[in-house]
């Protein structure tokens, strides 16, 4: 029955757009605004991402005021189950066509972020990435009803590549997954590290996910590199800093550098065993006033009391620019709205001075921090210092070695 | 040829099939599409293991590869010459092959341990696929895949259109299926299952048969993985994992093994629950694991093999009222 | 040394992955054990093996967080507790099945594995929790060719104890003859007055006590995760398989030696270390279909 309704409500929004673009324009669809959040709620990023996104989301919409253009807005959840790129695709064709669904929000592996993509793409309608690391999705893969909020590989690579290089230390040794995510970090570190002159001595593909690190750990210590680098994720990445402890390396003259670690993880692994080591973060609820009083509050509404993880932020300040960008362009219409969210500033508890990129990439400030030692941790979640802060337009990959084509000539959205 | 019950029943569902698309409202199309190509697969399965009593534990490796090659010729050759069609032969004709390799390699061993040559040749499939990432994008999967024109003359870009070519390939891919089953090829396959060393020493050459079987599980397997490739237009890991080979155990198990129907239940079942327990989020690991045991427990037979067995014994007692008890048929013949 | 050249590795380097990978092995080794035992004694291919063995590591986290009981009690009270629930798995569960096919029992186990990780998932989430190594044992020994954790010393010491004190009972006492005898015929050692269906039952708790222990051992040095089991169980499959499935050395053998040969392809051609044993397993079935020490059924 309400589907049917929702299938007049379609009728009565054609006949409205048939009736001439400006009637069309000043108008929400369906009479609603409906965010989707596609991610992962039962599998291995449940905790980076999952339960803590939806409810991310819904402070976003009750920040917003709960209504837009005089229209309610609707947060809806689904399952990627993992990263399960058919379900991802499944559930985002349903969204888009049957459930008036105007954003997709979310979508944490890579597989997942292409895969809803793709169907936004063939709809023109919005996906907003938040989680999802690797670079193409603004890069060979980019479209123009996509963004890529708070970090990719690109961003991890130059905040904690460059620093260390800078640092001295010179000579890295890779530890990496075994597939696309774990290859493109390397490879973008490789880099940035043979620009600063440093130089990568030898690395190593483990297979994922991989339980015992110690045999890659021991190869990574007798090649005498200055720097271990972790290019994997997850309890991969875990169970290597752990061993990494174990085995003497923590505390030695190597250090270990995980290149994508969220706080979950440190929550996890606990500050005696991943203290002094350096990550690169695109949010740490500590940072500032804003940003302290905002994730306090995420941790009260949270069922399962825990601080925002970037993953989490990202999607609250990812739901909140929408809306903002939908009242702005005074219709939810993917093309008005994505034009407003190009050209707007973002800023908001999460993000500073960010803007979106042609390409579709939030270009906003990145943080180098070092994990606390137990004694300088004071209370609850007490886990960063912040080194320094790496400024947009140095964090990602410049626009003009980025070869999406929208960078050299951007999409012209409707009329 | 006299037209029985069963056919027109047959008929009559065959018909109801058609009208898919009618209910977009009701259904979402891809939805149906996904429950045709997943039916495909564990009528496949079931062939094997329902019919040969061979449990397969590595029929992801078919699913996925197949999956992969329809894929790559869509994304390559799609824009020119190669129409959906070829494409999934081709691809079907690779899990042919393969099931040939897989069947030669494993069709010698028995129970647990014919499960296990082939997991571990499926899991050397998925190792071969993270291997080459040129060929399957690594986890990223392929992506995009365009679904191109039927006989290249139908846009199958359309969801109502893409319907009935799945609906098409299920179709012909359960009449295979069925015709095998009720071949004399299948009562051969039946008396292996019951009793391997009596048809040997009746003279068949139980092993020729065995691999046949498997390479027609195989082939139609890799069928409903290329379908599914063109369905939801991507092909990826999780297709090759074992998981996928565990839920088509799954699949087949629910619904009724040894069923001509049961695989056709089960994996509209589980697709749907799949779907529509995303809403549970965490819970939807636990509530399919609860299934699973019960399933093992209480419903051993499966929806359908339980139906069946409930239908003869109404059936049983009526006839026993009147005329006297006729010879009960086998449970794997519905 | 020019073969060492070659190789890229020097002996010490080597001698030292060797030794890693007997540290591995010895889990293979004790978990490999416990499915044997099941298989051998209850024809049950135990598929929950690995969500128990990842159940012994969280119950050690939750004595030791909230109610403050150290390792060494958890080393313990750990597989006493998951043997418990095994019994009752097999009382309740299992036990219905015995009279049908193998496959039924793979079946409902791989379902209860399902719904434990569900469950684990739900109550502790999933990006894992930490287990400090004990007091005692923290830190290790400066060899010549690497830094040995004393921890994993202890962990080989204790796998390897427990390793060939089960085979002990089975092979050469009174109470593994009975046990063996009940496998081949439980009907005429019913006879003998020996209450077989509870000597299955205490079998199955010590087979998955066996898997807790495991995941005790393993607690400090991993992260502790609900899935961490999931990951583990499909190669220890392998492992028995290739060792016989149900004989009690080739378990214990062939989990060693096949930790050592998943070390050396760590060192030599890493990516292929999540292959090795399923490509070795294929190869033995086609050549001993039973395994290195069993028998095909």
């Amino acid at each position: 029955m309400k589907r049917m309704i929702g299938h007049s409500l379609i009728g009565v929004a054609l006949a409205l757009m048939l009736a001439g673009p400006a009637a069309a324009a000043d108008k929400v669809s369906d009479g609603v605004v409906k965010i989707g959040v596609l991610t992962d709620l039962s599998g291995i990023y449940s905790d980076l991402a999952g339960e803590g996104s939806v409810v991310a989301a819904n402070m976003a919409v009750k920040d917003f005021g709960g209504t837009v253009l005089g229209k309610p807005i609707q947060v809806i959840k689904g399952d990627t189950q993992n990263s399960k790129a058919d379900i991802a695709a499944n559930i985002a064709r349903k969204w888009y066509d049957d459930d008036h669904v105007d954003a997709i929000v979310g979508l944490v592996a890579t597989n997942v972020a292409l895969a809803g993509m793709e169907v936004g793409k063939q709809r023109h309608k919005i996906t907003l990435v938040v989680g999802a690391a690797s670079l193409p999705i603004t890069d060979q893969k980019c479209e123009p009803w996509n963004v890529h909020w708070i970090y990719d590989t690109y961003s991890l690579a130059v905040g904690t590549g460059r620093a260390l290089v800078e640092k001295g230390y010179k000579n890295w040794f890779f530890i990496t997954a075994n597939y696309q995510f774990g290859k493109s970090l390397q490879h973008d570190t490789t880099e940035v590290i043979d620009a600063g002159g440093g130089k990568v001595v030898g690395s190593v593909l483990a297979p994922f996910p991989t339980r015992d690190f110690s045999s890659f750990l021991l190869k990574a210590q007798s090649s005498g590199a200055q720097v271990i680098g972790l290019a994997n994720a997850g309890s991969d990445t875990i169970n290597a800093v752990k061993q990494a402890a174990e085995f003497g390396i923590m505390g030695s003259k190597q250090i270990v550098a995980p290149l994508l670690l969220f706080i979950s993880d440190v929550h996890s692994l606990g500050l005696k065993t991943a203290q002094g080591m350096y990550l690169t973060t695109g949010f740490y609820w500590d940072r500032n006033k804003e940003s302290r009083e905002w994730s306090k509050r995420f941790f009260d509404t949270f069922s399962k009391h825990r601080m925002p993880t970037m993953v989490q932020a990202g999607v609250y300040s990812a739901t909140l620019n929408y809306l903002r960008a939908v009242k702005a362009a005074g219709t939810d219409d993917s093309d008005a709205v994505m034009k407003q969210l190009k050209s707007m500033k973002i800023s908001d508890p999460v993000i500073q001075k960010g803007h979106i990129r042609a390409d579709g990439r939030l270009i906003h400030n990145m943080y180098l921090v070092q994990v606390k030692k137990p004694s300088e941790s004071k209370y609850p979640w007490d886990y960063y210092k912040i080194v320094s802060t790496i400024p947009g337009d140095q964090a990602f990959l410049p626009a003009n070695k980025s070869v999406c084509p929208l960078i050299k000539q951007p999409y012209h959205y409707g009329k | 040829m006299r037209i029985s019950r069963k056919h027109v029943v047959f008929i009559i569902l065959f018909l109801i099939g058609l009208t898919g698309p009618l209910f977009q409202s009701i259904v979402y199309p891809v939805f149906l599409m996904k429950i045709w190509c997943y039916a495909l697969f564990a009528c496949a399965f079931n062939l094997l293991l329902g019919y040969a009593g061979l449990l397969s534990f590595g029929h992801a490796a078919f699913l996925g590869s197949a999956a992969y090659f329809a894929g790559n010729l869509m994304m390559d050759y799609g824009s020119t010459w190669m129409t959906p069609e070829v494409a999934v032969i081709i691809a079907t004709l690779w899990a042919a092959l393969l099931g040939l390799v897989f069947g030669w390699l494993a069709i010698r061993r028995h129970g647990i341990y014919f499960a296990m040559v082939t997991l571990a040749l499926a899991q050397f499939i998925y190792f071969l696929a993270l291997q080459m990432p040129q060929f399957t994008h690594g986890e990223d999967g392929l992506q995009g895949v365009p679904r191109g024109m039927f006989l290249g003359l139908f846009n199958l870009a359309p969801d109502s259109h893409m319907y009935y070519f799945v609906y098409g390939v299920f179709v012909i891919g359960f009449w295979l299926t069925y015709r095998t089953i009720h071949s004399p090829f299948g009562q051969v396959l039946r008396a292996i299952r019951e009793n391997e060393p009596r048809a040997v020493s009746l003279g068949y050459h139980v092993n020729r048969y065995k691999l046949l079987v498997f390479v027609i599980s195989a082939a139609l397997s890799g069928m409903a993985g290329a379908t599914k490739t063109l369905v939801f237009q991507l092909a990826s890991l999780s297709d090759v994992h074992w998981h996928a080979s565990g839920e088509v155990v799954l699949m087949t198990l629910l619904g009724g093994m040894g069923t001509v129907w049961g695989p056709v239940v089960g994996a509209a079942f589980v697709v749907s629950l799949q779907n529509y327990l995303g809403v549970v989020g965490s819970w939807v690991t636990v509530v399919t694991g609860v299934i699973f045991v019960l399933c093992v427990l209480v419903f051993r037979r499966g929806i359908v093999g339980e139906i069946i067995e409930v239908t003869r014994r109404v059936r049983k007692g009526r006839q026993g009222a009147d005329a006297g008890a006729t010879p009960a048929r086998s449970s794997s013949s519905p | 040394m020019a073969v060492f050249q070659w190789l890229g590795i020097s002996p010490f380097g080597l001698m030292a992955q060797l030794l890693l990978g007997l540290i591995n092995g010895s889990f293979y080794a004790i978990l490999s054990l416990g499915l044997a035992i099941i298989f051998g004694l209850l024809n049950v291919i135990n598929f929950t093996h690995g969500t128990l063995y990842m159940m012994g590591a969280y119950i050690a986290w939750v004595l030791l967080t909230h109610f403050g009981v150290n390792y060494w009690w958890a080393l313990l009270l750990c597989p006493l507790i998951v043997g418990i629930i095994g019994m009752l798995i097999e009382r309740f569960l299992l036990r219905r099945l015995y009279q049908l096919d193998h496959i039924y029992g793979l079946l409902l186990t791989f379902g209860l594995a399902l719904v434990i990780e569900g469950l684990f998932i739900n109550w502790f989430g999933v990006s894992g929790d930490n287990y400090d190594v004990p007091s005692q044992l923290s830190g290790g020994a400066r060899l010549s060719f690497m830094y040995l954790p004393y921890y994993r010393i202890w962990v080989i010491a204790i796998s390897l104890l427990v390793c060939f004190a089960t085979w002990y009972v089975i092979e050469r006492t009174r109470l593994g003859s009975y046990l063996r005898a009940a496998t081949e015929n439980p009907r005429l050692v019913q006879a003998f007055g020996i209450n077989v269906p509870l000597m299955l039952t205490l079998t199955f708790g010590y087979g998955v006590a066996l898997a807790a222990l495991a995941g005790v051992l393993a607690a400090p040095v991993q992260a502790i995760t609900p899935v961490m089991g999931a990951n583990t169980i499909i190669v220890v499959f392998a492992v028995v398989v290739i060792g016989g499935m149900g004989s009690i050395m080739g378990a214990i053998v062939s989990g060693i030696v096949l930790g050592i040969i998943e070390g050396l392809t760590k060192v030599f051609y890493p990516v292929g270390s999540a292959v090795v044993i399923f490509v070795i397993m294929a190869i033995v079935l086609l050549l001993r279909p039973g395994g290195l020490f069993g028998r095909e059924r």
